[in-house]
């Protein structure tokens, strides 16, 4: 098992982006097939942006067992999400007015990371999210 | 088509690397929303937008566009073009509207 670690910045959009670049970087290197990394990719980007956005901050994990599986885990420090369900349908976000200006809250973030990834935990409360997707590569 | 041919053939402005200029276009995607791009678009597509912003070189990369048109004029920032030749993207610019950039990647065949 290998293991990398990255933090995340609240509301650091010149940074946004890189976190998915080093992963898929990273991916690439040990040889996962390409249509598995570009789902990757989508997803890291997607919940990457979505702590810069909505959260304090937090930390990406990337764990890359002995047969090439991915696991990614994004743990913020909060504030939460309040209503998991409406989070989750299409087009619903409450991305700032400054994030929308640049592209981002589409409301697509966490709908398009539950449709690429083949399991996908959600775990939420006040002190925080953490989101666990998993990758088959086998 | 690669993207160099794409820009002899359109007149449009070409910023790129000699690794970037000889990619595959196949396609062609337009969008503003990032996570509508993402979710949407294919791997070799021209990607057709008014964000200029650093980020769009991290979606391009990411996504694994041919290259990026900016429409109607937009100009990207000198580090979006710094970190686009770093990541081997290519850019091109024009004025037309992303509806007339479409209309003459289609008549060429992308």
């Amino acid at each position: 098992m290998i293991t990398y670690s990255f933090n995340v910045e609240k509301e650091n959009f010149v940074d946004a982006g890189v976190v998915s670049s080093k992963v898929k970087r990273i991916l690439k290197q040990i040889g996962i097939p390409t249509a598995v990394l570009r789902n990757i990719a989508v997803a890291c980007y997607e919940a990457e942006i979505n702590m810069i956005i909505h959260s304090y901050g937090g930390e990406i994990t990337l764990d890359i067992d002995d047969e090439g599986n991915v696991t990614l885990v994004f743990a913020d420090v909060g504030p939460g999400i309040p209503d998991v369900e409406k989070a989750l349908t299409p087009g619903w976000s409450t991305a700032s007015a400054q994030a929308r200006q640049l592209g981002f809250g589409a409301g697509m973030g966490l709908v398009n990371i539950k449709r690429v990834s083949d399991t996908f935990d959600l775990q939420t409360s006040p002190s925080g999210t953490t989101i666990t997707i998993t990758f088959r590569v086998a | 088509m690669n993207v160099e041919q794409l820009a002899t053939k359109t007149g449009w402005s070409l910023y790129a690397s000699d690794d970037a200029k000889s990619r595959d276009v196949h396609g062609a995607f337009v969008g503003d929303l990032l996570s509508w791009v993402m979710g949407n678009s294919c791997p070799d597509q021209v990607w057709l937008t008014v964000q200029a912003h650093l980020n769009v070189i991290a979606v391009a990369c990411l996504r694994d566009f041919s290259c990026i048109v900016f429409v109607q004029g937009v100009q990207p920032p000198q580090e979006t073009l710094d970190k686009a030749m770093e990541e081997d993207l290519a850019i091109l610019t024009t004025n037309l509207t992303a509806y007339e950039a479409c209309c003459v990647l289609h008549d060429l065949g992308v």
